[in-house]
């Protein structure tokens, strides 16, 4: 156990030492939940459009208004031109023009009809979808308020709410996600490079030879990253609730037992990383482009899975990001206990042993 | 040999902060000698060569190189001399011919002279069948014979050899200073770091620095007289004695 | 430039001899360009949804089949109770809770109002929000319906009726891969660009080589253009190969010219590759070249619009997109490719773009040393 401790304490110093390195790893943390938290949304917001009115009467003016006061949109630009539109579209400064036709108001009030033209810049169809959205719940509100004196016959009401995050932030679908990132970087990308720079420089050789068990000197090298991630569990964790204001609704004790489980995976596919690697480019690129990319891009806290093809749905499985990600969504934000999680931590953790018991198998190898 | 003077040194010093790692050192190397610069590790060699070499700016003092000063004429130092580091410094993922080709070119040379001299260099060499084989795949020996010949391809005036022979053989040692001697038998000034002691018995004369001061100074056989031992190994050990500071 | 001629062969050769490097280079953009793009997509299908039904009449089934017949929407569950219905958002097996009250059918006959509830899970509040107003659509049409059944013969609409017709322009069939795959193809040239020329340099220094080259007749701007041309042309070629793919597999045709972008993308090239020389002399060891290259480029690729779009972000994050290269060029590629945008359209982006490759390359020469 003594040679053990002597070993961890030399990992620190290794860490300690290269202050440009530590302070990426507890800065990067810090850095993308404050970046990420606050500017990575994907609500569509303070878009900015052009209005083309051919009207200028009493019902566009107010439609107008209304519009330009909503926080969806600003109104950059009036036209006057229908074929100005595709001009500035081009320039690529606004992602919609609203065309009144002429006597939009004495349409309404004469025939109880009118038409508008939402004509978007489609380009991104993300953005074009919601900002349609918007503009015709907006128009629909206009009209119903017009309305409302008549009253309609046979009329469904339909009242909506929005659970857990009713001011639909985009932080509480980020936190958890950056979360998962930020933890396999520094336990998976770090831990294998460590690894496999000692293989390069030839100490493991050395430690190799010393009396201690090489799979204790393999455990050393994690232990520091272990810790070091545990500083930003609680790092990510105090910034999200005290400055994102993303709440932890259900108990911590379990949002940290859960993360250190993520960590421990993600160390054990550190070791699997180090023992199938020779050099620390070889190592890093794995670590990038094997679990940095799928991790964004698969484990749902970007893309929703459930719009992927079938391929890439089965993928996901296989990505430990996407379990955490689950299982923290639903700890820290919609409050649930253990009983509904069992199945993801249950994968969690078989992942983990699976890739602890193929590195030290294939690190035996290496050995004999 | 003739009185031209390749380096002039006077009074040249080097600080990096508060630590002061050539202190204030003067010499001559005459043109065609091979100049022995010995001392222990962290005596300073390496910072003197590299000043020589403009790669460092010294901090006090004088120096010319090939009749160019080391402050304002660097350039046209670099395009008088040779070059050869600690670190062995050919493109291993290139061929030796491709190397060959690569420092030429870099130096301006012709590809008539490169073409010819090639195929002179690689068959003295004897690399005729690696030729066109990846540098990496050469034993150390072979490649430090290669990169020697690599930084006299040119034909500098001077050639700066950094402790060439660290972790080659006696052999291939052996072959390397008669790869020196033949290129200082065509005129080329050489000046060479090492603490191979017995290496210092090669040179015509030696300069032993310590604690960035030279010590000592004279050809081999005076050095050992005057300090009354057998082999240049003693000199080295009664002078290198005094030294205070050690490995850095 | 006898000198450059000798570089760039050296350069060259070592990159086409290292075939890990190469496969990066090459391969990397291609499995990136065929996968990624698939699973970038927000169009919002496949929404599941829990109903509890307490009504159980004819007009109540016929709802849950116009939801489900939408095609937006997966009917997951039907329970007998709210709570158990939560149960289901709770495990993430539904997205969002539908509950018909009882005698909701009778209501709306007689009493000429019924009411609906619906709760969505807003973790995602995008998701939350478009997938409640998809389903209010898709009631509002079940109501207009039935409402047009009951009122005989209507002289005139009762209703004020505003009729919003929307056109997607530029992308009518509203593909999310045509908004991605240029964005995506624009993070694999930057990646080739910045990260592999930095390594390339840091790589000489580790290793020992660039004390050889220091020592030798070469000027510093030499050695710099002999690292940036290869990585320059290789960038091209990619963004080549990239467009190449994206036609192949996505049916993606630039709308806009070609020597716009390529033009466009030797400027930025240099920006980047400005940027990755710059990486490179201020790092020693391979280690640290690629951990901060990591670093830039994540915040890069996330700030760049590539995602999420830069008018929803904070003001300070706006700010910082502002000196983001990435940004540019994203832009400039989608407005090329899927709008036509002209040299005209693009040309203040153009000119930041060259303000960017003149700042980053001059502080990266000055920086390089070749003396200590």
């Amino acid at each position: 156990m003594k040679q053990f401790f002597s070993f961890v304490k030399k990992e620190f110093h290794h860490i300690l030492r290269d202050p440009r390195t530590m302070l990426i790893l507890l800065g990067m943390p810090i850095a993308q939940i404050i970046i990420f938290g606050f500017a990575l949304t994907n609500e569509v917001k303070n878009s900015k459009i052009a209005v083309l009115d051919n009207s200028k009467d009493v019902a566009t003016t107010a439609l107008i208004q209304q519009i330009n006061s909503s926080r969806y949109f600003d109104i950059e630009k009036s036209l006057t031109d229908y074929k100005s539109i595709d001009a500035e579209f081009k320039t690529g400064k606004i992602k919609m023009v609203i065309v009144f036709p002429q006597g939009f108001n004495e349409d309404l009030q004469h025939f109880n009809k009118a038409q508008v033209q939402l004509i978007a810049d489609a380009s991104d169809p993300n953005v074009a979808n919601t900002l349609a959205n918007y503009a015709t719940a907006i128009i629909m509100d206009y009209q119903n308020r017009i309305t409302d004196d008549r009253k309609l016959p046979y009329t469904i009401h339909t009242e909506i709410q929005m659970l857990y995050n009713p001011q639909l932030m985009g932080a509480y679908s980020f936190v958890p996600g950056v979360m998962a990132m930020v933890l396999m970087l520094v336990c998976t990308m770090m831990t294998a490079i460590t690894i496999v720079r000692e293989k390069e420089t030839g100490t493991m050789e050395v430690l190799l030879v010393s009396p201690v068990q090489p799979l204790k000197i393999v455990i050393a090298k994690a232990v520091p990253y272990l810790l070091l991630s545990m500083v930003n569990i609680m790092s990510i964790l105090m910034l999200s609730v005290f400055v994102l204001g993303v709440p932890i609704n259900g108990s911590l004790l379990l949002l940290i037992a859960v993360s250190i489980l993520f960590t421990l995976t993600s160390l054990a596919l550190g070791l699997l990383i180090s023992s199938v690697t020779a050099s620390q480019q070889a190592a890093m690129f794995i670590s990038l482009v094997g679990l940095f990319l799928p991790t964004v891009m698969l484990s749902g806290f970007m893309f929703p899975i459930e719009n992927m093809p079938l391929p890439l749905r089965i993928i996901s499985n296989v990505v430990p990001a996407k379990w955490f990600y689950t299982i923290v969504k639903s700890v820290m934000i919609k409050g649930v206990g253990f009983s509904l999680i069992w199945k993801e931590v249950l994968v969690l953790t078989g992942m983990m042993l699976f890739f602890l018991v193929l590195s030290i198998k294939k690190f035996k190898i290496r050995l004999a | 040999m003739n009185d031209v003077k390749a380096i002039t040194v006077d009074h040249l010093t080097k600080k990096f902060g508060n630590f002061t790692a050539v202190d204030n050192i003067s010499f001559e190397v005459k043109k065609g000698e091979i100049f022995g610069f010995l001392g222990a590790n962290g005596a300073g060699k390496t910072t003197a060569m590299r000043m020589l070499c403009g790669l460092s700016i010294p901090s006090s003092g004088n120096a010319t190189v090939a009749g160019f000063d080391v402050y304002h004429q660097t350039e046209k130092i670099k395009k008088n001399i040779g070059y050869m580091s600690q670190k062995f410094s050919l493109y291993e993922d290139l061929t030796v011919k491709e190397n060959i080709r690569f420092y030429a070119g870099i130096y301006g040379k012709s590809n008539e002279f490169i073409k010819n001299k090639t195929g002179v260099v690689i068959k003295d060499l004897h690399l005729e069948k690696e030729a066109n084989k990846l540098v990496k795949s050469l034993p150390l020996g072979w490649k430090q014979k290669l990169a020697f010949s690599v930084a006299i391809f040119h034909e500098p005036e001077i050639v700066f050899l950094d402790e060439p022979t660290g972790g080659v053989d006696p052999v291939t040692r052996r072959e390397f200073w008669n790869l020196i001697y033949e290129a200082a038998a065509t005129g080329i000034t050489v000046f060479v770091t090492t603490h191979y002691m017995d290496e210092a018995e090669y040179c015509n004369r030696v300069c032993i620095m310590v604690d960035g001061r030279i010590d000592a100074m004279d050809t081999p056989q005076q050095l050992k007289k005057a300090c009354d031992a057998a082999s240049m190994d003693e000199v080295f050990l009664k002078l290198a004695r005094k030294a205070l500071r050690s490995d850095t | 430039m006898r000198s450059l001629r000798f570089l760039l062969q050296k350069e060259f050769r070592q990159i086409f001899r290292n075939t890990s490097i190469l496969r990066i280079i090459f391969l990397m953009p291609i499995i990136q360009l065929l996968v990624l793009p698939w699973a970038a997509d927000y169009e919002m299908k496949n929404i599941n949804i829990t109903v509890i039904d307490h009504d159980h009449s004819p007009y109540s089934r016929q709802l849950i089949s116009k939801i489900t017949a939408s095609g937006y929407f997966i009917l997951q569950d039907y329970t007998s109770s709210y709570n158990q219905s939560l149960v289901d958002i709770e495990k993430d097996k539904s997205d969002l809770i539908l509950e018909i009250p009882a005698s909701f059918q009778k209501n709306l006959i007689k009493e000429n109002e019924s009411k609906l509830f619906v709760a969505v899970n807003a973790i995602n509040g995008v998701k939350a929000n478009l997938g409640g107003a998809y389903l209010i659509s898709i009631i509002r049409n079940f109501n207009g319906n039935i409402r047009s059944k009951w009122i005989q013969f209507p002289r005139f609409n009762p209703e004020l009726n505003i009729n919003v017709v929307s056109s997607d322009w530029y992308n009518p069939e509203m593909n999310y891969k045509y908004f991605m795959v240029p964005g995506i193809l624009v993070i694999l040239v930057t990646l080739v660009g910045s990260f592999l020329a930095s390594l390339n340099i840091v790589k000489e220094k580790e290793i020992g080589t660039i004390e050889q080259i220091n020592v030798t007749p070469i000027k510093k701007y030499q050695f710099v253009l002999g690292k940036l041309i290869p990585f320059w042309v290789l960038g091209l070629i990619v963004l080549g190969i990239g467009l190449g793919i994206s036609r192949l597999f996505y049916g993606i045709i630039s709308a806009g010219n070609l020597f716009v972008i390529f033009g466009f993308a030797a400027v930025y090239l240099l920006a980047v590759l400005g940027l990755g020389l710059l990486i490179s002399t201020y790092t020693s060891t391979q280690q640290q070249a690629m951990l901060i290259s990591f670093f830039l480029i994540m915040i890069f690729v996330l700030l760049g619009g590539l995602y999420t779009s830069i008018d929803s972000m904070p003001h300070w994050a706006q700010m910082m997109t502002k000196v983001n290269p990435v940004t540019y060029f994203i832009e400039v590629m989608r407005m090329v490719v899927l709008k036509g945008s002209g040299f005209a359209d693009i040309k203040n982006q153009f000119l930041i773009m060259l303000g960017f490759a003149m700042v980053l390359n001059g502080w990266a020469v000055l920086s390089y040393r070749k003396r200590y």
